[in-house]
């Protein structure tokens, strides 16, 4: 067949082509084409009307001159002509050049628009299609305001062509999602969603991606295609490979159209009806199956169509999360994968793995792959492969890998591509926190980090190192060697000596004691830097160097000469001269103690999320941090280093495996925190307190605790003037609980942070954590008003025989709250027994003078000390047999007060603190869970069963626990969450 | 999807589809960008890049790259195999496609993608029938016209 005999040759345009394409030189071509514009230009203007032809012609020449990248400002009205044409061919390029030029000229648009309305109406299917195509290929708002009415009618016309519903399809798709507002839902919806079933293969591959946009913002309204895709997508599955006709690519049946239903699916959580859910399970399985069997085919495009099928399925198994044993089976056959000839699909399983690594289901069985994809992240030759494999490295770790992981992703580290280094880092410094055991081994991390790719080491990475050190007493010793240590490399990393700087600087004296690392030769040895280094490193090295001469005044007459120095004193950065000034005149003014004041170690810094975490979340997007979001529940490993939000998160539960991302070592239970207001301890310090007394040459130890420790509750605040109840006041003085009260309570049952009260003056938030009977929680009580608060109290109340019950440690907060400020309260909570009522919390202060007082319920309730337990079917009937006396079993049959979502539930059961075990209730659609609640003096086992019914919107609730009030109580907490 | 383009590899654009609205600044830049990351790319290496917030799916035909921009929860596997059916159409329609076609006949590229592919969606995957709604419309042509015959594009063809 030759080359152009089809279609409509338009000699001119190919001569011109031709000519382009001779042009020796880009001038060549930019001479020819202004030649072409001027012959155009002038055929436009000319007074004789030019044939169809030729102004198709001309507009194609425009249109290639355009695509070519040059501008085009003519034409547009020629081309807005050509669309009356009712020569197909005219009218084909005149759309085409639309579509490619589009321009907002309100003049044009209502041109354009009036000839697309009257191809619309045409009824010859193919002018219908050529508008249709525009339209969507345009996507504008004015095309959308128009016809975005029109179109659904098209589309559900029972005398509409197949062709025509298919473009009709797409075309909506495009308005909608330009301009959702423009399309309204209707009637026409239900009509669409049976698409599904149309007997064109094309009207359902059309059909499918449009129903897949439209459901996602009115999942109810499309609730229907669930069941008609799942019975189409099983159709396709089971059909031999000669079934489907034109549809079968490469002996894959409708390949395209499996892949959209699949995405289809994964708009919605799995299918309430057991029979549709059967039989979804059953095309998940085949497909699986499918993958081991011999190709029917050599051709890549065979293998391809089939994965892109199973690489979709599986997407839906991690969506539904929550068939373990398709779950392994994808981690399984990804595993295959993992070593496969092809590039390509080791590429994909390297990426599906990673999102497998995210569900307790399959996260132990993405494990056993970590040798296979070591050796990837080493030697992959495709850069874009090692970072999948890198990535999946991070998704799967937990305690258990996380130094091998470590110790790879250094080593990888130092080949690593440039591009990806930085990310690396990141992830390094995330996992070495994440997951340290022991500090030392956190500071080797981060030291190496900057040994090997120091230029890649962020500030957030060194600050955060810093934070670390300062925050934990433990390490600070074994840091300061270690940089000290590090520092004598000839040749180190800038990031290094500001490290090395700051941690001397505040720890200097730790390894004083010994002589190779006497106060002179650190200080040497950090001045030896000095002169390499930028001005911010030599600001922050002055400053090492001032805080030298507080913690060894021997190098006090060394240091005064340096900084006395002309380069310093003289310097031309105004930073460093100020610096150099007022440290100089500083060591040489101030007494000892003025100094030790001023120059005290740093207080801990205020725990925030990570900011690394924030880092590398911005550079990667939502998910990024997927291994460490809260997605994952790891009951293995015991992780009290915290999610995704490393706050305030020291449970004080005495763990062998200690804090890293919580502030001190975690202390026993009934020890002070040191975490209250660390944000103002340096004001603090010469406000009020025992630390207001400095003392001489405190030892660090002393210094810490004189800092931390507020004052004790007994003794009064000398320095403030304002008179602050002494003791807590007893039940008597405070009110009862406001009316919501038990409102807001019941919000916190499922979960343990947010917003517990709010009014116009003061907002107090909460944020909890509970380990088996303990708890911690932090209040933070907000000034909203720009006046200060006064006797500010919040104190902790328990009524009735609660103290016996229920031990809750109060720390005392500022007595003054300013405007906009914030204050924290830290209780530590032990639960000694069961308990019913939970605690309340009295605040009371004065707002301009009038006194204020609130009292809530603290949301403290006897769930919080839940511990899930995981147990097998059988298991769990056995229990449910034992706790068979009337007693001992609480049920409610309520209505839903809110949609029933089985995933909405799900989430409320788990933020309940039960396990929530599959497979047990022979009734798919109904919740079984179990747990123990751990008090001082004893343990309570609670079984649960939850059985929603959908279409009388009722629940019942079932509890069985060993104790008679236990169940009766958790099953009122828990019936009033749905 | 987002957009395609077609590139020869010397880098010159043969083929540019846009499905998200873009300004022509934007869409040059993309363009720039794209077609010197994939053109650095060796052979054998993985089809897939993530490239800003976007998917990249490309594959090298003769002398012309095809590459699709996806969204992340699309499917890679089967946006290589939307490039290939889109080259067997136009294999079919041309007879043995070669760059040079897609030159001289853009306009024919862009009217059988328009088939195929719809607002960046599938629209029909039977060969038979986009090319069989191409062929219609072809038939709907006017018999006046002077028709060009191609003999010396044939030559210029197996020169190339």
């Amino acid at each position: 067949m030759p080359a152009v005999s089809k279609g409509d040759g338009m000699r001119g345009l190919a001569v011109f082509i031709s000519d382009i394409r001779n042009c020796k030189s880009k001038e060549a071509e930019i001479k020819r084409i202004n030649k072409e514009l001027a012959n155009i230009r002038s055929k436009f203007k000319g007074d004789k009307a030019l044939d169809g032809y030729s102004k198709k012609k001309y507009v194609c020449k425009l249109l290639f001159i355009f695509l070519l990248g040059h501008d085009i400002d003519f034409g547009h009205m020629e081309a807005v002509n050509l669309l009356s044409s009712n020569k197909y061919t005219e009218k084909q390029i005149g759309y085409l050049f639309i579509s490619v030029l589009v321009n907002s000229n309100s003049e044009l648009i209502r041109l354009i628009n009036n000839a697309i309305k009257n191809d619309l109406a045409s009824r010859n299917p193919t002018f219908m299609c050529l508008a249709l195509h525009c339209i969507a290929n345009v996507g504008s708002r004015e095309m959308g305001e128009a016809f975005a009415a029109d179109i659904p009618r098209i589309l559900v016309a029972g005398d509409s062509m197949d062709s025509v519903k298919q473009s009709a399809a797409l075309c909506l798709l495009r308005l909608y999602k330009a301009s959702p507002d423009l399309v309204p839902m209707g009637e026409w919806t239900a009509r669409v969603v049976h698409l599904l079933n149309d007997q064109h293969m094309g009207v359902v591959t059309a059909a499918v991606s449009l129903i897949t946009c439209l459901c996602k913002k009115n999942p109810d309204d499309f609730k229907t295609c669930i069941s008609l895709a799942v019975s189409r997508l099983s159709r396709i599955v089971s059909s031999a490979s000669t079934d489907l006709q034109d549809y079968t690519y490469y002996f894959v049946p409708a390949p395209w159209l499996s892949v959209k239903l699949l995405r289809l699916l994964q708009c919605y959580p799995p299918p309430e009806d057991a029979a549709v859910k059967g039989r979804l399970v059953e095309c998940l399985e085949t497909v699986l199956n499918k993958a081991q069997e011999p190709p029917k085919s050599k051709k890549v495009q065979h293998s391809n169509a089939k994965n892109a099928i199973l690489f979709e399925t599986i997407s839906l198994i991690i969506h539904y999360d929550s068939e373990p044993n398709l779950l392994v089976r994808a981690c399984n056959q990804l595993g295959q994968f993992l070593q496969h000839r092809e590039t390509n699909l080791r590429y994909l399983a390297l990426e599906s793995m990673c999102t497998l690594a995210s569900s307790e289901f399959s996260h132990e069985a993405v494990k056993t792959h970590i040798d296979t994809v070591i050796n990837a992240l080493k030697t992959e030759r495709d850069v874009s492969v090692r970072q999948r494999a890198a990535d999946l490295l991070y998704a799967m770790c937990d305690r258990s890998n996380a130094k091998q992981i470590v110790s790879e992703m250094l080593r990888y580290l130092e080949t690593a591509d440039y591009a990806i280094r930085e990310e690396i880092v990141l992830k390094v410094a995330i996992l070495a926190e994440k997951y340290a055991v022991d500090y030392s081994w956190y500071v080797d991390t981060i030291l190496n980090l900057i040994r090997i790719a120091g230029d890649y080491v962020s500030e957030e990475v060194w600050y955060r190192v810093l934070q670390i050190v300062t925050n934990r007493d433990d390490v600070q010793g074994y840091a300061a060697k270690t940089v000290f240590e590090a520092l004598q490399a000839p040749a180190c990393h800038e990031n290094m000596v500001k490290v090395g700087g700051y941690i001397l600087g505040e720890f200097g004296n730790l390894i004083a004691g010994d002589p190779r690392s006497s106060p002179p030769v650190q200080f040497s040895l950090l001045h030896s830097k000095f002169h390499l280094c930028s001005v911010a490193t030599r600001a922050l090295l002055l400053s090492t160097y001032i805080k030298f001469i507080n913690l060894f005044p021997e190098t006090k007459a060394t240091i005064q000469g340096v900084l006395r120095a002309g380069s310093q004193l003289r310097n031309a950065d105004v930073e460093l001269q100020q610096r150099a000034v007022e440290y100089l005149t500083l060591s040489s003014v101030a007494s000892t103690d003025v100094l030790a004041t001023v120059l005290e170690e740093m207080p801990p810094f205020p725990e925030r999320e990570s900011s690394i975490l924030a880092k590398l979340k911005r550079k990667k997007g939502p998910g990024a941090g997927s291994a460490l979001d809260d997605g994952r529940r790891d009951p293995s490993s015991n992780d009290i280093n915290g999610g995704v939000e490393p706050t305030p998160s020291t449970v004080s539960t005495p763990s062998p495996s200690a804090d890293l991302l919580g502030l001190r070592a975690a202390p026993p239970p009934a020890a002070a925190p040191a975490t209250s207001g660390a944000g103002n301890l340096l004001v603090d310090v010469f406000s009020d307190g025992p630390a207001a007394q400095p003392s001489l040459g405190p030892t660090p130890e002393e210094a810490f605790l004189s800092e931390l420790e507020p004052p004790a509750p007994e003794s009064p605040m000398a320095l403030l003037a304002d008179p602050a109840p002494a003791a807590d006041p007893g039940p008597e003085d405070i009110g009862p609980p406001i009316p919501e009260a038990d409102e807001l309570l019941n919000k916190f049952v499922c979960k343990n942070n947010g917003v517990l009260f709010e009014n116009q003056l003061l907002q107090i938030g909460v944020k909890s954590e509970f380990r088996q009977n303990l708890g911690r929680m932090y209040l933070f009580y907000g000034n909203k008003t720009s006046v200060q608060f006064q006797n500010f109290s919040p104190t902790v109340v328990h009524p009735g025989d609660l103290q016996t019950q229920l031990a809750v440690q109060t720390k005392r907060v500022a007595a003054q709250v300013d405007g906009g400020a914030q204050v924290q309260q830290v209780l530590n909570i032990e639960c000694l027994r069961d308990f019913l009522t939970p605690p309340l919390l009295s605040v009371r202060f004065r707002y301009g003078g009038a006194p204020q007082s609130l009292t809530l319920k603290l949301p403290v309730t006897i769930n919080k000390f839940f511990q899930p337990t995981e147990m097998a079917a059988q298991d769990f009937f056995q229990r449910w047999k034992q706790l068979s006396l009337p007693q001992q079993e609480a049920q409610k049959i309520f209505k839903a007060n809110h949609p029933m979502d089985a995933e909405v539930t799900k989430a409320k059961l788990l933020g309940f603190g039960s396990a929530l075990l599959d497979n047990v209730d022979p009734n798919p659609e109904n919740f079984v869970g179990a747990g123990i609640i751990q008090t001082k003096a004893l343990q309570v086992g609670c079984l649960l069963r939850l059985e929603p019914n959908a279409q009388a919107q009722m629940y019942r609730l079932t509890l069985r626990t060993s104790k008679e009030p236990v169940s009766r109580h958790l099953c009122e907490l828990l019936a009033q969450q749905f | 999807m987002q957009f395609m383009l077609l590139f020869s590899r010397q880098g010159k654009l043969r083929l540019q589809k846009w499905y998200v609205p873009l300004s022509d600044k934007e869409k040059k830049k993309i363009t720039r960008e794209l077609v010197q990351t994939v053109l650095a790319r060796k052979p054998k290496m993985c089809s897939f890049l993530e490239w800003r917030d976007l998917k990249i799916v490309y594959k090298r035909y003769a002398s012309l790259y095809f590459c699709c921009a996806i969204e992340d929860q699309d499917n890679e596997l089967i946006t290589l195999e939307i490039i290939h059916r889109y080259v067997e159409l136009l294999d079919k329609y041309f007879g043995s496609v070669c760059e040079l076609d897609i030159i001289f006949n853009f306009e024919k590229a862009y009217f059988i993608l328009d088939e195929f592919l719809l607002g960046g969606e599938v629209q029909e995957t039977s060969k038979k029938n986009v090319l069989k709604a191409i062929e219609q419309a072809d038939l709907l042509q006017e018999k006046t016209e002077t028709m060009y015959h191609s003999r010396s594009f044939i030559g210029c063809k197996k020169a190339y």
